[in-house]
């Protein structure tokens, strides 16, 4: 319960990377993956994000659960691109090379299966580099690293505070939960949704309101204490950068640049095999 | 953020957890994949009325971007953007509306309810389908279909949710006049 995010405490090079540089890669491989539509760059990044995992020590089995969600996710959503597009390749790339004719409207095309086969590579181009992520920083690490990227402490406060207060929560909540079925909310699938989302709330009262009496206090109790007096403020878990952190950082700043590179390129963000 | 700073960082990190249990734990699945009928909307109106347009944007985008961290399945920007703005409007719509602001009755259970209909509208109908098409380059048709199914459901769920919540909340704040000389 309490480990929600999946933080696996090993020891590795990327696990002794400061959670700020991690949160600084994150950010700028997954901007790479969404901006460009190149085939290369999209092969060559899980490959690249395969690598970091077996440096970080994250078995597969680890994250295996995380996976198999995630893939179930990926195969829906293009199950849908192609039930409401079939012909949305074609769209983008501009030629058309028939495969099969299922219908008039369901022709599998080329450019189509191509589309396709970027979409997939985009997951895979992300999966890893967030998975990696949420496995080697630790949460509370999260929220100090926040506030070395530039983000106001104000605000990385709140984030710790929300990671903090998750696990009471969802115990609270639990609670609740047993106390009023045991007084005869029926909460399964034998009744209704509009039944369903009324004995939620009935759950939800009582959990949002004691919530608000916990706003209360914990605000009293860090008025009390002086917060947000001084301009900035130090972090328990906060760490120095090392001569690895900036070489992190700026490899992954590189390939967003190539991303925007090879966009500008291409004179597109689709990379053309068919023109 | 107003007068009490410390009381919308406290307010917003407890929203951000409290929308984070409600998105992840109590989910219900809905016919059409990739999206699930969540009550977290429900909440998350409620709290960006009740406390205002920026602790709204920043609970909605925290809980939500959690949310999608924890599952592990990439961070869909789009998507918790538009979580963040739907606190910005109804935080914004709670504010011009005065939503609760003198006694609670029927008009503000209407209000309430006009407001969190636009929101979604705006959200999951143009923000959310415009910013996937921007950054995902998917087909326009499958976003609008996603977006529509969600702004309806969402729309549903936070009709009965979050008006309770309010009703429940504006209840246990004293009326005005409420104490009489004798």
């Amino acid at each position: 319960m309490i480990n929600i995010f999946n933080y696996i405490d090993r020891e590795s090079p990327i696990h002794r990377l400061t959670g700020a540089t991690k949160l600084v890669c994150l950010i700028f491989l997954t901007l790479a993956a969404m901006t460009t539509y190149d085939t290369r760059l999209l092969v060559a990044l899980p490959l690249v994000s395969i690598a970091l995992f077996a440096i970080s020590g994250i078995k597969l089995k680890d994250v295996s659960f995380m996976l198999a969600f995630t893939m179930v996710f990926m195969v829906l959503n293009n199950v849908l691109v192609f039930l409401f597009a079939p012909q949305h390749g074609v769209e983008l790339y501009g030629t058309k090379h028939v495969l099969l004719v299922l219908t008039s409207r369901y022709t599998i095309t080329a450019e189509q299966l191509f589309y396709h086969l970027n979409l997939v590579l985009k997951y895979l181009c992300t999966i890893p580099v967030v998975l990696l992520f949420v496995s080697t920083t630790n949460p509370s690490e999260f929220a100090a690293s926040l506030n070395r990227i530039g983000i106001k402490y104000s605000i990385a406060y709140s984030v710790a505070l929300a990671l903090r207060y998750i696990p009471d929560i969802q115990q609270e909540y639990h609670e609740i939960s047993q106390a009023q079925q045991a007084r005869g909310i029926e909460m399964s699938k034998k009744e209704n949704i509009v039944k369903r989302l009324k004995s939620a709330s009935a759950i939800l009262i009582p959990l949002i309101l004691s919530s608000m009496d916990r706003i209360e206090t914990i605000s009293n109790a860090m008025e009390l204490r002086g917060f947000g007096k001084n301009k900035k403020r130090t972090w328990y878990m906060g760490r120095r950068f090392r001569a690895a952190d900036i070489l992190a950082m700026v490899s992954s700043i590189l390939v967003f640049a190539l991303a925007l590179y090879l966009n500008f390129r291409n004179g597109s963000r689709f990379w053309n095999p068919f023109g | 953020m107003k007068k009490n700073s410390v009381k919308s960082i406290v307010a917003i990190g407890i929203g951000a957890a409290l929308f984070f249990v409600l998105g992840r734990f109590v989910a219900i699945p809905s016919p059409v994949p990739n999206t699930n009928i969540s009550i977290q909307y429900g909440l998350l109106a409620f709290m960006s009325v009740v406390f205002g347009p920026i602790e709204g944007l920043l609970i909605g985008f925290i809980g939500h971007a959690l949310i999608d961290f924890s599952y592990g399945w990439g961070v869909w920007w789009s998507w918790v953007i538009a979580s963040g703005v739907f606190g910005i409007l109804m935080g914004l719509l709670g504010m011009i509306l005065r939503i609760g602001r003198k006694d609670f009755g029927k008009a503000d259970i209407i209000k309430f309810n006009v407001a969190q209909i636009i929101s979604h509208i705006i959200c999951w109908g143009i923000v959310a389908p415009a910013l996937d098409i921007v950054i995902y380059a998917e087909p326009i048709e499958k976003l609008f279909a996603q977006g529509l199914v969600s702004a309806v459901a969402n729309i549903v769920t936070t009709a009965i949710v979050g008006t309770m919540l309010l009703a429940a909340y504006l209840a246990t704040k004293p009326k005005k006049g409420s104490l009489k000389e004798e």
